[in-house]
């Protein structure tokens, strides 16, 4: 078993509009990406039990050529209500490093 | 589209100075684009990122004298040969408040520099009637997560805008504009409005657009410029750091469809889609990379709408706290400190609070998330504690506040011996923060004329100047 944070080199977080978050995970190297972009543990389930979002709405895109996963998942309010704690979501990746990947 | 005919004999070459006006231009990077051939200069000067208050109360987030160096640089320069500005999403939010406030900053500056350009401002503002006309008549469609638009929820709005596409600007070029001061507009349609009005190929000039729209953020060192120029061709596109310390890379270049993009292959615009999902990226000299392989697919019409509304009011307070006895338990002092606030509302208020709303935030411990930290992770050395009372009016707010300012600052947790004093920075120890502002509208509205939507206005200083 290794982490998020062990096979990426950077994952970021950041609001994408008022309504989606996306999520962008740099794997490594090309060995990491083919081996883990893939992994159940980032689908949409783990979206769904850390942010919230309705499964069925969480977005995977595989980009090759850099060796990134992108998730975008809506978010449960939008930017800016009553309860907002991290307007830009720049912070929600964090909650993602310690995802254990097969 | 109203494009031009004829085939660009060379490349548009388009001088994009920032990632935003207000963000920093710098006069050896705009002098270079152009030294360098630059036809146009081009740049948003918003977006939605910094929130609903913007377009709510229809101000800027950026300083006036940010916003008036940045134009001036670029005023100056482009006069000086003769090429066109054009500004998108003016005042931060593109209302019609946001972009007076823009135009009363460029007027200033031709006064002041004794210029006198030709401003067209492109409003884009849209008032609640021609919105629930659209609506009524089925022409407003949600994009997820929303649902279907009602009466209310435009009701709701203080300000909506439609982010428009290039046709207004391309008109506006047309008829001899020297500055264009757009309402909300797509980023991506501003800087790729010349391109297109010259008769650029479209998949190239808004793949050129939507790389450029943050600036030197497609660069490889993001902190060493501000711009970037780039060179639309007839099957390609060519991106530049206007900064010679920096160069731009095909990672640098590529990576940044990643960037505040859902998806980052196709990107939804007014008339179209552009797909990425062929292009490719090469390394042409150490600082440029160029682009070829992007398609446009052309689509019904539709522009997205942005509403922000203006919601219930919240008050403030704010402590440190370093006491052993609150670290050491600062899940369970979370929520008898809670418990004990609601109850002191419910007799200290009564009903006149009202469906109020409580939170504690402690910072240093789980405030951006508010989730449970796990079991054993150490005690922090200091943690900050937010209060914040959500209520219908402010003044319901500050009563509450008040009500639970003696708790909020004295609380005993069972381990102390005699009353604590939390560590507070401020007398009177309340803010008011105002309303709670909030986007309410994520829907397009079909157009059968990308220009229906529109109004062009026009300050011609010259004619201002005889008369």
């Amino acid at each position: 078993m290794v982490t998020v944070n062990e096979v990426c080199r950077l994952v970021r977080s950041k609001n994408a509009g008022p309504y989606w978050v996306t999520v962008d995970f740099f794997f490594k190297d090309a060995e990491s990406y083919a081996r883990h972009a893939h992994s159940p543990a980032l689908g949409g389930d783990t979206f769904a039990r850390l942010f919230g979002a309705d499964p069925a709405l969480v977005k995977h895109f595989p980009v090759d050529g850099l060796h990134v996963l992108k998730v975008s998942y809506p978010r449960t309010s939008p930017q800016g209500g009553e309860v907002e704690r991290d307007m830009h979501c720049g912070q929600q990746y964090v909650r993602l490093l310690d995802i254990e990947l097969d | 589209m109203t494009e031009h005919t004829d085939n660009p004999s060379k490349p548009i070459s388009v001088l994009v100075p920032a990632g935003s006006l207000g963000a920093g231009v710098r006069e050896d990077e705009v002098a270079y684009g152009i030294a360098k051939g630059a036809q146009v200069i081009a740049s948003d000067a918003g977006s939605t990122d910094s929130g609903a208050a913007y377009l709510a109360l229809g101000i800027s987030k950026n300083n006036r004298q940010s916003v008036k160096r940045d134009l001036t640089i670029m005023m100056k320069q482009a006069w000086a040969t003769r090429i066109p500005i054009v500004i998108g999403t003016s005042g931060q939010a593109g209302g019609d408040k946001n972009l007076d406030w823009t135009r009363d900053i460029a007027v200033e500056i031709a006064r002041e520099l004794g210029i006198t350009p030709r401003i067209a401002l492109l409003r884009s503002e849209l008032d609640k009637a021609t919105v629930k006309a659209r609506n009524a008549s089925g022409r407003i469609r949600p994009l997820a997560p929303l649902g279907a638009l009602d009466d209310a929820t435009i009701d709701a709005c203080e300000h909506i805008v439609a982010a428009l596409g290039p046709e207004p600007y391309i008109a506006a070029l047309e008829a001899g504009a020297d500055i264009i001061l757009g309402g909300r507009t797509t980023d991506t349609a501003v800087i790729a409005s010349y391109a297109l009005w010259k008769g650029a190929p479209a998949g190239p000039s808004w793949h050129a657009g939507k790389i450029a729209e943050c600036g030197a953020q497609c660069t490889e060192k993001v902190e060493e410029g501000a711009g970037v120029l780039l060179r639309i061709d007839r099957d390609s596109f060519e991106v530049e750091p206007l900064s010679t310390a920096n160069r731009c890379t095909p990672h640098s270049v590529s990576a940044h469809m990643l960037y505040e993009n859902s998806d980052p292959f196709r990107l939804v615009e007014p008339g179209g889609v552009l797909d990425v999902t062929t292009s490719h990226y090469a390394q042409i000299d150490p600082r440029t990379v160029k682009v070829t392989g992007s398609v446009w697919e052309p689509k019904p019409y539709t522009l997205k709408l942005e509403g922000a509304s203006s919601g219930r009011f919240q008050t403030i307070m704010l402590v440190g706290i370093q006491d052993p006895v609150v670290l050491n338990n600062l899940d369970a002092f979370h929520d008898r400190m809670l418990g004990v606030l609601y109850d002191r509302v419910h007799k200290a208020v009564g009903e006149a609070a009202g469906n109020f709303h409580l939170s504690l935030r402690l910072y240093g411990w789980n405030a951006v998330s508010g989730d449970k930290v796990p079991a054993g992770t150490p005690a922090p050395r200091e943690v900050g504690v937010l209060f914040v009372a959500t209520a219908d009016t402010q003044e319901m707010a500050t009563q509450i506040a008040k009500a639970c300012n003696p708790y909020f600052f004295h609380m005993y947790m069972p381990e102390h011996e005699e009353m604590p004093s939390y560590g507070f920075a401020f007398t009177p120890a309340d803010i008011e923060r105002g309303p709670v502002y909030e986007f309410r509208l994520n829907h397009v509205v079909e157009c059968d004329d990308p220009m229906e939507l529109v109004r062009t206005e026009w300050i011609d200083l010259a004619l201002e100047e005889v008369a």
